[in-house]
């Protein structure tokens, strides 16, 4: 809401005030003042002038020479440009010496040869809005009314002596949505008191119930419809200080009837209507819902084409306008426009809202009617309206108002304890202070028992309900300040994170002390992508946006994979290849196809490994990222949660994945295996449609991983008596796995066996075919004595000897 | 043969002050002390001397052997110190050449962001909530005082499933699942972080998915000063102990009142700066009283109970503590971006 400060002195007097240091005050008490501006953009020496005469240049077709009034001794002679300057008219004069925006002065100049003493402005010339405009103002110079007074200064003649406070409204403040509002809110602030506009109406005519009769079909849509009708206007041009008011509120003024509805809604916050009353058929008025399918031809021309339940105003025969958001076409008030019929009501907020925003129709009515128009303001406004189309427009206003519904509701009286208000805010606020900053608010308070006051509560802030509106009233004048700084009293709490925030936040740790980089990634996705990792899925489904903004963000993420693959295809293409990241997230999926309950959100780790180990240095090795890399790390948080033993890899060719490089990631729960995640080498088709080189994920769940029980540290002694370590090498078939060695070697070894790892695996032609050799560690120990030769030749034979058995293994020598 | 010793001393003491390499000086060891050597060969006349000459002539022979072998040692040891100096000299390296890293990656900064308030709060003695990012309608509207035709609740505004299901389009839910949780007990002492979604388009200061922490407090004789008292400790915390704050009154539907609230602008603390744009204060927190509907819905009597409640944008906190200029940084994940994070 545009507060132009000169109007707002209509109401209550700025004296003395420092607008600048008035618009803090106001940001400090509630509502936020998003600019102060001038409405002078820098114009000095510019007067309204009299053009006497108009002359041809005589060197150039396009220019005139006009001789003007510009109540100095001399009259000036001014070349001129513009088309529609004609002698007669009273126009804007920048004398010699005069500034206008944009940092220009004005000098005696010769134009083609012709001396010229100034300038006739435009609009624009001026620093105007020429938006806000009538149109036929904005080309050309700009023409004053005829009573303009000769040599006055043009800052006085269109109001630029003025500051504009822009009132950024929270919702609940719309009572600021008029300029009485703002003079209650200043008033309260400054303490000064506020005057209301004088409606000196004067009926004359006959009976308005004469000429139009009221019904309301949906009183819960519309309390209060209330209509005044008015003869014999004189359709024409506003004053200028009404104009130059509207345009400092943003409101391009049309004509006298228009702007005074425009201006009546500004002061009051009461949006008004006027039709033409010759163009209602039948005389009377009708407000009601509409039927599906019923059609009106909007202001703007358009026929909109209803849905049932928008409140309408109709006449005998049709509707001529959408109630509180646009007039029809049928009953507009033209250039010819005799008689009206004034409409001032309060139609359902909600109701409003829902038609304007369906018609994509927002207006500055619709948006008072949306957040609930005052009650009492309904006769009021419709009275000062109505005065000044009869003192603006040479009309007259019929005898009463024809109305149905209610008057202003009673106004809410509250008790406010202050024992409470003092409790709440902790402060210690007296008595006569709370009064006072009720007595600036103007709401009317008396005294109860028990250290209570009774406040009444004006209809104007529909806002205040309870009496925690009172006391956010009362310690927003007091000084959200001077309220002081306290320390909670009651018991202490032991804050702290639960097992899984905290579990998540040592992996976050873990990772990035490995060497991986954390990422956030959006939980919209593309929904093919959403396809090509399906596995963790298992049978549930991706959930779907309603509106999606874009295709490629309309389904929630049902996995990281995707998300993630997307962000090294984005730092690829910046080339930055060698990537290791993660994302702790979650994702989202529905056990419903339909969804009509929440979706699953289920907590999961994603990891990306792709291009170099490290980057290309000197000293370093430029080794590219495989398998084992990403098998290590996963492997890592699973050791960190003491799962090792429960968890195990399966090679069950995950789709979406490389089939000879990837894995599922198995959990042991209550004796069973179950699926907790996947991890390899993304497919190479995939990757190469994604302009990927070789790029490893994974994705595990980490709720099962959690809930999974991982037995307590236990200390174990250390060993007192030496190890041997015995190594092997052995050939077998490729496909035999590491696991199922490690497995037979420590189920033939038994108790001695301390440990056996991998060392070394290759394949060569040497070989033979579709043979590899692997290399083992096997460690041995007796706890409490020293091994002799003979027993750990006796079990490792064994273990050799199993591994010949099982895998038809060959000892290398 | 004294004379002889004289001479020979001042032969080889001459001959061993020339020396500039171990080579040579072993030579001349030989040469002079070496068991064919001019010394021995000298002394080998003693036989000839009398016992009164032999005792003198022994004493001199000692003396020219001692400085002899004095004078070696001495050279000795500056060769092998000059060998030394010689030995490390080519070891040199270029010391500018880098180090092999320890592997670092880092924290995402909003993350970072996250972590920070959470300790800190936690230090305080809060707990951290978490709520689903697909709420209902009830629990992200309804529930928080939110009529039902508050222009949030539009499906132009929000991300919505299904009729009743959308994405929260803020943190407070958690806060109405929390007190359902609780079950009118307190004291109540969460914070609750957490991605939110919005229908807008993206710019350089608007992301349709972004991150709040909302904080909850709820028991008997709850003050607003205590919410000032909360907020003032956590930004001196979080910004540094010279923070000041600066409330103003505002509106949330689900508190009354409600507060914005400004903290000394972390870049200039306070001078005016571009990040503040001039005004030297940064508006970073929304918060007030819970309002009694709010409570009342949640299982509390607002007539015994009170809270006040707060909420951030991480997003916001991480553009202005770092001075990033474009919060689309945060999502696309760019590695230089987020690199520049993995530090103290």
């Amino acid at each position: 809401m545009k507060v132009s400060t000169d109007w707002l002195s209509d109401y209550i007097s700025l004296k003395d005030v420092n607008i600048q240091e008035l618009a803090e005050q106001i940001t400090r008490s509630g509502i936020e003042i998003d600019s102060v501006e001038s409405r002078n953009n820098g114009v000095s020496k510019v007067v309204a002038g009299y053009v006497k005469t108009k002359e041809k240049h005589p060197d150039a077709d396009k220019l005139n020479v006009v001789t003007v009034d510009a109540g100095l001794d001399e009259e000036l002679q001014i070349v001129c440009g513009a088309k529609n300057i004609e002698a007669g008219q009273k126009v804007p004069v920048a004398l010699v010496g005069a500034k206008l925006p944009g940092g220009v002065e004005i000098k005696k100049a010769k134009l083609r040869g012709v001396p010229s003493q100034g300038m006739i402005c435009s609009a624009k010339e001026l620093g105007l809005n020429d938006k806000l405009l009538p149109k036929d103002q904005q080309e050309g110079i700009l023409v004053l009314p005829e009573g303009t007074q000769i040599g006055a200064p043009i800052e006085s003649v269109l109001g630029l002596n003025d500051e504009v406070l822009d009132f950024d409204l929270t919702p609940n403040r719309s009572d600021c949505l008029s300029m009485l509002g703002a003079a209650y809110e200043v008033g309260a602030i400054l303490g000064r008191d506020v005057t209301h506009p004088d409606a000196k109406l004067v009926e004359t005519a006959p009976p308005a119930s004469d000429a139009i009769s009221v019904t309301v079909s949906n009183p819960e849509l519309c309390s209060h419809y209330a209509v005044r009708v008015i003869s014999d206007v004189k359709i024409g041009p506003s004053p200028l200080w009404m104009q130059n008011r509207l345009i400092a509120a943003g409101i391009r003024p049309i004509s006298n009837v228009v702007d005074v509805t425009n201006y009546v809604m500004l002061e009051y916050g009461q949006p008004l209507h006027a039709f033409d009353a010759d163009r209602i058929a039948g005389r009377r008025i009708e407000v009601r819902v509409s039927k599906a399918g019923e059609t009106i031809e909007t202001l703007d021309g358009q026929v909109r084409k209803l849905d049932a339940g928008a409140l309408l105003i109709t006449d005998a025969e049709k509707p001529i306008g959408l109630a509180g958001v646009m007039g029809g076409a049928n009953s507009e008030v033209t250039a010819s426009t005799v008689n009206l019929v004034l409409e001032s009501a309060k139609f359902h907020g909600g109701t409003v809202r829902k038609l304007s925003r369906q018609l994509g129709l927002r207006s500055e009515a619709s948006q008072r009617f949306e957040k609930e128009v005052d009650p009492g303001t309904v006769i009021p406004a419709l009275d000062r309206a109505a005065a000044l189309i009869a003192s603006l427009a040479g009309a007259t206003v019929h005898q009463g108002i024809v109305q149905s519904g209610e008057a202003a509701a009673e106004p809410l009286v509250i008790p406010l304890s202050l024992t409470k208000l003092n409790a709440f805010l902790g402060t210690s606020i007296s008595s006569l202070e709370v009064k006072t900053i009720f007595a600036r608010l103007h709401f009317e308070c008396g005294d109860m028992p028990d250290n209570t006051l009774a406040v009444r509560v004006p209809s104007r802030r529909g806002d205040i309900t309870r009496d925690v509106d009172l006391i956010e009233e009362v310690a927003r004048l007091y000084g959200y300040d001077k309220i002081p700084v306290t320390a909670i009293e009651g018991p202490t709490t032991q804050g702290g994170y639960t097992r899984p925030q905290l579990l998540r936040r040592e992996i976050r740790s873990m990772l990035t002390k490995g060497g991986l980089q954390e990422v956030i990634s959006y939980s919209f996705a593309n929904r093919e992508a959403e396809e090509m990792f399906p596995v963790l899925k298992e049978n549930r489904h991706s959930v779907k946006l309603a509106m999606p903004m874009s295709e490629d963000r309309s389904v929630l993420r049902a996995s990281l994979i995707p998300q993630l693959m997307d962000v090294a295809v984005f730092n690829r293409n910046r080339k930055q290849d060698n990537l290791a990241l993660f994302e702790l997230g979650s994702v989202f999926q529905s056990e419903e196809e339909m969804l009509t309950v929440q979706p699953k959100e289920l907590s999961v780790l994603g990891i990306l490994l792709t291009g170099l180990r490290q980057d290309k240095q000197w000293n370093l090795n430029p080794e590219k990222v495989d398998f084992y890399d990403l098998k290590g790390a996963v492997e890592t948080v699973i050791r960190y949660l003491g799962l090792e033993e429960l968890v195990s890899y399966e090679a069950d060719r995950p789709a979406g994945f490389h089939p000879g490089r990837s894995a599922s990631i198995m959990l042991e729960v209550n004796k069973e295996k179950k699926r907790i995640g996947v991890m390899g080498q993304i497919h190479p088709d995939l990757q190469r449609a994604k302009e990927l080189e070789d790029t490893y994920v994974a994705e595990l769940m980490l709720e099962p991983l959690f809930a999974a029980y991982a037995k307590p540290i236990e200390y174990r002694d250390l060993p007192r008596f030496p190890a041997v370590q015995r190594d092997i090498a052995i050939v077998v078939d490729r496909d035999v796995t590491a696991a199922s060695l490690i497995k037979t070697i420590a189920e033939s070894a038994g108790e001695l066996l301390e440990d056996v790892h991998v060392f070394d695996v290759f394949t060569g032609s040497k070989l033979g075919e579709g043979k590899k050799s692997v290399a083992l560690s096997l460690v041995y120990r007796h706890m409490e004595r020293t091994l002799t030769d003979e027993e750990i030749s006796e079990v490792h034979g064994r273990a050799v000897a199993a591994l010949e058995q099982t895998f038809g293994a060959e000892l290398r020598k | 043969m004294k004379n002889r010793l004289e001479q020979l001393k001042q032969e080889a003491l001459a001959e061993l002050n020339e020396v500039i390499d171990a080579g040579r000086l072993n030579e001349l060891r030989v040469k002079y002390l070496g068991k064919k050597g001019a010394l021995t060969e000298i002394l080998r006349g003693m036989g000839s001397l009398s016992a009164e000459e032999r005792p003198v002539i022994g004493q001199v022979a000692n003396e020219v052997r001692s400085a002899i072998e004095t004078l070696i040692e001495s050279k000795q040891q500056q060769f092998e110190q000059q060998e030394t100096e010689r030995r490390l000299a080519a070891e040199k390296l270029d010391v500018t050449l880098p180090g092999r890293p320890l592997k670092q990656g880092g924290v995402h900064p909003l993350n970072r962001v996250i972590q920070e308030i959470e300790d800190i709060f936690i230090g305080m003695g809060y707990s951290i909530a978490e709520g689903p990012e697909v709420e209902t309608d009830y629990f992200n509207f309804e529930a928080l005082n939110l009529p039902k035709n508050h222009p949030a609740r539009d499906m132009q505004d929000s991300f919505y499933l299904t009729e009743e299901l959308l994405m929260r389009t803020q943190t407070s839910p958690v806060q109405a699942r929390t007190m359902k949780a609780k079950q009118g007990e307190t004291p109540v002492k969460i914070i609750c972080p957490g991605k939110v979604y919005r229908r807008d388009d993206d710019d350089a200061t608007h992301s349709f998915q972004f991150h709040q922490i909302e904080g909850l407090v709820i028991g008997k004789g709850i003050r607003m000063s205590d919410l000032k008292g909360t907020l003032l400790q956590f930004s001196r915390k979080m910004f540094g102990e010279d923070t000041q704050i600066r409330l103003r009154p505002s509106f949330f539907p689900f508190t009354e009142p409600s507060i914005e609230v400004d903290v000394t602008c972390m870049k200039c603390g306070g001078t005016g700066c571009r990040v503040c744009k001039g005004s030297g204060w940064v508006e970073i927190l929304g918060s007030g009283m819970v309002h009694p509907r709010v409570l009342e819905m949640g299982g509390y009597d607002p007539e015994v109970y009170s809270g006040f409640a707060f909420g951030m944008g991480v997003e916001r906190i991480a553009l202005k503590k770092y001075g990033v200029d474009d919060i689309r940084h945060f999502y696309n994940n760019d590695i230089r971006f987020l690199e520049q994070f993995a530090r103290q």
